[in-house]
């Protein structure tokens, strides 16, 4: 299906001789799920269905404690603080974005009265502004009104460098208007197609103006709300111990009616994935735990006790393998994997193609991952309408070594394949994980039937996911031929994910290796595709662009995709959670019920 | 001269013998000697009679309890347990007993001379094992690990290279025990009468220390050698769980049984084996020390 198709079918749908589902239907039909078409149609103008959950209690309170596990525990409760999802997660239980993301890709709204889009004239149609209505009536925990002021001045605070608050990129280009008590405007400097970024989901909390006023700027880190949040949701905060316990009780001001259904929260750190998994599904200690990095064969027969199960969730996040075209091994004004070198055997796209070949992505998938991931030959796998149909995967020993002989690799008399006096000897390299360990062994063992000679390498997770300069072994230092790891798509928008396939994200010395772009891999018709993408209106066209990038990277194997990951939680069984793959996992904890 | 010389010989047992026939009445200790032979042995020749690879996939023959075709099982990607415990056995132990060497020597060599000297030698020898027992172990071990894994591995390979950094960390950080030991015991021998006899022959002072003193000290640190095998091979385990031992894909131990803690309830074979391997070693180790203290014990009499 190409946009032409599509531009025809939205103008169908808009003169009424195609209706909203029979336009879902046949964008399903080329493989594009109907939810998500609702980008398209916004932005065209055509309503879009808000999709509701059903919360059956009909008073708030009497469900009595809710006991939530996250084995990484928070250790601060300010969301423009957070480093990593843990203490987004933290902030979440107190604090408030406008709108959240439900697993459809569709906006919910929770300080917002209505979610703006093109029809209600609240999104312009030159893409420069979109304007907010607030919801009336809301209260902050110590019982101040909720206004315009609360957002003018979250956004004033997250976009003050000296605040050094995490979410700046979402705030500093924007300017942050007040119509009245009720409304504000945001305007961009370009037209922007994206614009449910600021104020939304994780990174678009709303702090209370009147409490955090004093700590504007450098003073940010000394606020005692850090750790002591005042926010609008359904749980008010009790404690907390960093790094261990956090607990909240219910709101009886919460500004939507009949929630939250339970009287306490807490949330308990330590501990690792599985036995966290073991605390709610086999003892039911615990009535939900997130971030199940458990091999799927463990978490089914957990299940089999029948105190809990396991929720897989769709999210955009891909496990991917990475090939270094730079030198890991040679040291150029003070960096190694410097674009200004090239890599002796990697280099050679055909010995990209056979290493492509060599990955048994199905075993990996019926073996390990299970529920937890599907094969895929494709870097953005989600939403589905930004799936590229044009890349295959496949795995064939047979043919990596045709590949290689035909491009004269020979192997010599220790099995290991060589041409000129370079040898395919590699070293693979990803964090400490059961499940990536027996990927690793996967692919090393195929390799060797290859000739090719692979040395594994093992890092701890936190300093594999680091950002500290000083050490050799982060993930985006890449310091050597070929690493493997999950990146998550936070958005159901590729623009921000993309990022790490453009040329001025390489990670490198200069920029102290925070660029994106880690595999150091760029070429001219990315970056254009990708500037183009980034202020085109026409969701079509940049849907087209997208997948010109994926395939680029992809068609390359620079980029190896193994798994498109789904986002495991664990919940007991009298207990419904509102789950998510665009947003956090306490995203909308205020509808958790027992039935 | 001759003649008392042959009188001699007739009651001369010699101290091997002697020891032999002191070590053999301690019975667990000679039953484990068997069985901790019995393990080097087969770690040793094993691949020999179970030529089966040690890194071989196959999915049809997961998590399958100890058979014919599989003595020990499979772990979940279908690999052979024998002949990873085989393989990891010989790493394992290798680095167990070198360890311990390391630790022994710079521990009675350090000990030795702070126990012999007085005075400021003595004294700054133990402010080093003291300064030593104060490092905080896993920031230098991530130092010194990161600064010269990569200049061993390109002059020995991979395997070598962590397997002389293993060995060299685990025992540079596990001497000052050995150390305090010896130090404490060359401080009440080093009056006893049979060194003051020896000093008044005019045996030099190293004389006193090799022949007469260091002999005697001996009970204590074959002790302490033993719990330091054991400890080494816990030790190279958990450096394997931190990422900074071998690499994930050489199966031993301690790598064995951390692979397999989250299949204990359902696949108990693949911990069990490598868990009772570690446990017998460890235990016969330490008999073997206990026999070997109590045939060295210079006041033991038959």
């Amino acid at each position: 299906m190409n946009e032409t198709e599509i531009h025809g079918m939205v103008a169908d749908v808009k003169e009424g001789k195609l209706s909203r589902r029979g336009f879902m239907q046949r964008l399903a039909a080329f493989g594009v799920a109907a939810p998500t078409a609702w980008h398209i149609l916004d932005f065209h103008g055509v309503a879009q269905a808000q999709s509701l959950t059903a919360y059956k209690p009909t008073k708030a309170g009497g469900g009595g404690p809710l006991k939530i596990l996250l084995w990484q525990a928070p250790t601060l409760l300010n969301p423009h603080f957070a480093i990593g999802t843990k203490d987004q997660e933290g902030s979440r239980v107190f604090y408030e974005p406008l709108a959240g993301w439900d697993n459809e890709g569709n906006l919910v709204p929770f300080l917002a009265a209505e979610i703006p889009s093109r029809e209600n004239g609240a999104v312009s149609a030159d893409g420069l502004s979109v304007t907010w209505k607030l919801k009336p009536n809301v209260k902050w925990h110590d019982g101040k009104p909720f206004t315009a002021d609360d957002c003018l001045f979250t956004a004033a605070y997250a976009a003050d460098p000296a605040t050094a608050a995490t979410t700046i990129g979402t705030y500093k280009d924007i300017k942050v208007e007040k119509i009245n008590d009720l409304t504000i405007k945001i305007t961009f400097e370009k037209p922007t197609p994206f614009w449910a970024d600021a104020f939304v989901g994780a990174a678009g909390m709303i702090l209370p103006k009147h409490v955090f006023e004093p700590f504007k700027g450098a003073a940010s880190r000394d606020a005692p709300a850090n750790l002591k949040p005042v926010g609008t949701s359904a749980y008010k905060f009790i404690d907390f111990k960093p790094g261990d316990i956090l607990r909240g009780e219910r709101n009886p001001d919460y500004h939507i009616a009949n929630q939250p259904h339970f009287d306490t929260v807490e949330v308990k750190g330590g501990g690792d994935a599985v036995s966290a998994a073991r605390a709610v599904i086999q003892t039911g200690e615990f009535d939900y735990a997130w971030n199940m990095q458990v091999e799927d064969e463990i978490l089914l027969r957990m299940e089999r006790g029948g105190r809990g199960k396991a929720i897989p969730v769709s999210s955009g996040n891909i496990e991917f393998i990475m090939l270094n075209t730079t030198d890991p091994w040679t040291e150029v004004d003070g960096e190694r994997s410097s674009v200004k070198t090239k890599h002796p055997s990697l280099t050679d796209p055909a010995v990209r193609q056979a290493i492509n070949l060599l990955i048994d992505r199905e075993s990996v998938q019926k073996f390990i991952y299970g529920r937890g991931g599907k094969a895929t030959a494709n870097f953005v796998n989600a939403p589905p309408r930004y799936v590229s149909p044009n890349m295959k995967y496949e795995f064939s020993i047979d043919k990596a070594n045709k590949i290689l002989d035909d491009a004269g690799w020979v192997r010599g008399s220790d099995g290991i394949r060589a041409k000129g006096g370079t040898k395919l000897k590699y070293v693979y390299q990803t964090s400490i994980n059961a499940p990536r360990q027996k990927n690793q062994a996967i692919v090393k063992q195929a390799a060797q039937r290859a000739g090719i000679d692979i040395e594994l390498k093992s890092v701890t997770a936190s300093v594999f996911f680091s950002s500290d300069v000083a050490n050799p072994d982060t993930y985006s230092k890449f310091y050597c031929d070929i690493q493997m790891y999950t990146t998550t798509m936070l958005q159901p928008d590729p623009e921000r994910f993309m990022l790490q396939l453009v040329s001025w994200e390489i990670a490198n010395k200069e920029n102290k290796w925070q660029g994106r772009n880690i595999s150091r891999y760029s070429s001219k018709e990315a970056d254009d595709a990708f500037r183009e993408a980034q202020n085109s209106l026409d969701p079509a066209r940049r849907t087209a662009l997208f997948i010109r990038m994926n395939d680029i990277f992809c068609g390359e194997n620079i980029l190896v995709p193994v798994l498109a990951r789904t986002r495991m939680a664990a919940s007991s069984n009298n207990l419904v959670v509102q789950p998510s793959g665009w947003d956090l996992d306490l995203w909308m904890l205020n509808a958790w019920f027992r039935p | 001269m001759a003649d008392i010389g042959a009188v001699v010989t007739a009651e001369h047992v010699s101290p091997w013998v002697d020891a032999w026939r002191k070590f053999r009445r301690h019975k667990l200790a000679v039953a484990s000697s068997i069985a901790l032979l019995t393990i080097i042995v087969a770690v040793i020749v094993g691949p020999w009679l179970w030529p089966v690879s040690i890194n071989d996939i196959d999915f049809t023959a997961r998590l399958q309890p100890p058979s014919r075709a599989h003595p020990f099982g499979t772990d979940d990607l279908g690999q052979d347990l024998l002949a990873r415990m085989i393989y990891g056995g010989r790493i394992s132990l290798a680095v167990g007993l070198a360890a311990m060497l390391v630790a022994i020597i710079v521990g009675v060599i350090i000990g030795a001379i702070a126990g012999i000297s007085r005075g400021s030698v003595d004294t700054a020898l133990m402010w080093v094992t003291d300064l030593f027992l104060s490092l905080p172990q896993l920031p230098l071990l991530l130092l010194i690990i990161y600064l010269f894994r990569d200049a061993l591995k390109d002059v020995f390979g991979v395997e070598m290279g962590v397997f002389i950094l293993i060995v060299v960390v685990i025992g540079g950080l596990r001497w000052m025990p050995v150390a305090r030991l010896v130090r404490a015991q060359f401080l009440s021998l080093r009056e006893k009468e049979f060194v003051e006899a020896a000093q008044a022959l005019g045996a030099s002072k190293t004389r006193q220390v090799v022949r007469h003193i260091l002999p005697n000290a001996m009970g204590p640190v074959i002790v302490a050698a033993t719990i330091d095998v054991a400890a080494a091979i816990i030790a190279e385990s958990t450096l394997s769980f931190l990422g900074l031992g071998f690499p994930p894909d050489i199966p031993t131990w301690g790598r064995l049984l951390f692979d397999a803690k989250d299949f204990l309830d359902y696949a108990p074979h693949w911990a069990l084996f490598p868990g009772a391997a570690i446990f017998i070693t460890v235990l016969a180790i330490n008999f073997i020390g206990d026999g070997l203290r109590d045939t060295f014990d210079p006041r033991r009499v038959l």
